[in-house]
């Protein structure tokens, strides 16, 4: 482990599923500040990349390298302890446990004692609504609130990184802003974030840097500004023809 | 005996026979709650833990009903052929599921099931030649103590057995409910993908499962053999299916569903005897299997459908 090396890096990463190749020699890094935004289409390769970065998916070539330390065979619980945690598509939470034992459930590698209370204080004062529904059953809460306790959850396992597997699907435009709000401002007290989104205009906006992925190819990759602005992202991924005028 | 005695009498044995079939119900729940598997092994676990016992019992001198034990030899004999049974049976279920299940575990299709029919029939026919086929006379060292209270006749037996039953069954929810692996079971039945993304070592969850299930398997063998005074080769079999079709009336995956659902099969298995027939008992009792399964397949408890994508 070496505190200078990036956080997390893909050194031209390969992966297959049986004979489809799907990552082919992909490369990303980037810092224990950053917010980072993965763009591309379906079939691009994007869920495979949350895959390998959790270890659910383990490369056919190159490395992964967190914190300097290739973790390529590093099992999906080595990753949690070390402090990369998952935000899953569509939420995930376990839908007949309470809120309380979801987050009990993110704090799965952590020891039991007052640094899960620590956590869990930071949890509820940054959601307050989380901590009045601690009771309930997950399954019986709102989209919008079940997002809350998946990043809450995230948050749980005392995470230098979390991976967010489009945080904004499915939620109503309101709550998309507050989810891009509450990235932004755990993303200043110290935590790393690496996100598959579709929604292109708002991830760019809170985004340090992005990759667009075409099959299973790094195809364009820069600052989030300049991608924001680059014509060929915002026909693609903004929803914006090119009428010249 | 009074009409209303007889009903009550036939509702103490219907508990006691239902508290065995709840026992063995909660094995079929763990499993299935994980991985969707109906575990036929689960019969002949139950068999071998009813001759775990015996061996262990015969092994303190206690042979058929010869030898009666009083307080704390009694209960010390009891505890240490419980546990025996238990650990021992545990760890049958474990060797199942690590040996003939786990290269299995992403075979598409019943091939797992299957399996599990197989490991049955093995482990049935080992015992069925080790005994002979006999019926083996099961050590009862128990006092012959009864109460009567307003008619009804109380075996001492049966208080043991509740009491047994009973504390199995809450130490079972309390690891469910509340510790660190408990949850972990929970949330892998919920949603395995998530829970590993947790840092859930899947594996293990199923091998403690097994465990836990094949345990209360062995002491529901245990139970059966003191209540029976016997133990074949072949009790595993229709227990086993009553204790099946508890668990589907509860709602399989269920754990309270699975002690709800053993205690009505038992109440029915007595109540049908006494005021239908003995030998209608099985009809009754597969008729409610089949209605359960094409009226109301979630069971009485119910489940939430799980959250899979």
């Amino acid at each position: 482990m070496r505190d200078d090396a990036p956080l997390l890096e893909f050194d031209a990463v390969n992966t297959h599923y049986g004979d489809l190749h799907v990552l082919k020699g992909v490369d990303y890094t980037m810092s224990s500040t950053d917010i980072i935004v993965l763009l591309g289409g379906n079939a691009s390769g994007k869920s495979t990349t949350m895959k390998t970065i959790m270890g659910t998916v383990t490369p056919t070539a190159g490395e992964v390298r967190y914190r300097g330390d290739v973790i390529n065979r590093l099992s999906t619980a080595g990753r949690v302890k070390r402090g990369i945690a998952p935000v899953l598509e569509a939420r995930r939470l376990f839908p007949r446990m309470t809120v309380f034992e979801n987050l009990e459930m993110g704090a799965y590698t952590q020891k039991r004692g007052a640094e899960f209370e620590a956590d869990l204080e930071r949890v509820y004062e940054l959601f307050p609504r989380v901590k009045e529904r601690r009771g309930q059953l997950a399954g019986t809460l709102s989209g919008g609130e079940q997002q809350m306790v998946a990043i809450g959850r995230a948050l749980m396992a005392r995470p230098r990184l979390i991976c967010m597997d489009e945080p904004s699907m499915g939620l109503s435009p309101r709550f998309v802003e507050v989810v891009f709000g509450i990235i932004q401002t755990i993303n200043r007290q110290g935590v790393a974030i690496f996100m598959v989104e579709q929604n292109a205009n708002m991830a760019l906006q809170i985004a340090d840097r992005g990759y667009v992925l075409q099959t299973g190819r790094v195809v364009l990759a820069g600052p989030a500004a300049e991608l924001a602005a680059n014509p060929a992202i915002r026909e693609a991924y903004l929803g914006e023809l090119h009428v010249e005028a | 005996m009074t009409g209303s005695a007889i009903f009550l009498q036939q509702i103490v044995n219907g508990v006691s026979l239902g508290a065995v079939y709840a026992l063995l119900a909660l094995g079929f729940t763990l499993v299935y709650g994980i991985l969707e598997l109906i575990n036929f092994a689960h019969f002949s676990v139950f068999m071998v833990g009813a001759f775990v016992a015996l061996v262990v019992l015969q092994a303190f001198g206690l042979q058929g009903q010869s030898v009666v034990l009083h307080g704390a030899p009694l209960v010390l004999v009891l505890l240490v052929a419980l546990v025996v049974t238990m650990v021992a049976s545990g760890a049958l279920g474990v060797m199942i599921e690590r040996y003939t299940l786990r290269p299995m575990r992403n075979v598409k299709g019943p091939m797992a099931m299957i399996t599990t029919i197989g490991v049955s029939y093995i482990l049935f026919n080992l015992v069925l030649l080790a005994t002979n086929a006999q019926a083996i006379n099961f050590p009862d060292p128990m006092p012959a103590a009864s109460y009567h209270v307003g008619g009804v006749v109380i075996r001492l037996k049966e208080i043991l057995i509740w009491i047994v039953s009973a504390a199995l069954m809450v130490g079972l929810n309390l690891f469910v409910k509340r510790t660190r692996l408990g949850k972990a079971m929970r949330a892998v039945a919920q949603d395995a993908e998530a829970a590993r993304m947790m840092g859930v070592d899947v594996d293990h969850v199923v091998m403690i499962a097994f465990f836990a299930g094949s345990a209360l398997a062995g002491a529901a063998g245990m139970i059966f053999g003191l209540y029976y005074n016997f133990a074949q080769y072949s009790i595993g079999y229709t227990a086993g299916l009553r204790a099946f079709t508890a668990a589907v009336l509860g709602g399989i995956g269920n754990v309270p569903g699975a002690m709800l659902g053993g205690i009505v099969i038992g109440l029915i298995e007595t109540l049908g005897s006494q005021y239908i027939a003995a030998r209608w008992a099985d009809v009754i009792i597969f008729s409610i299997l089949i209605g359960t399964l094409v009226f109301r397949p979630a069971g009485l408890l119910g489940m939430l459908a799980p959250n899979r994508s």
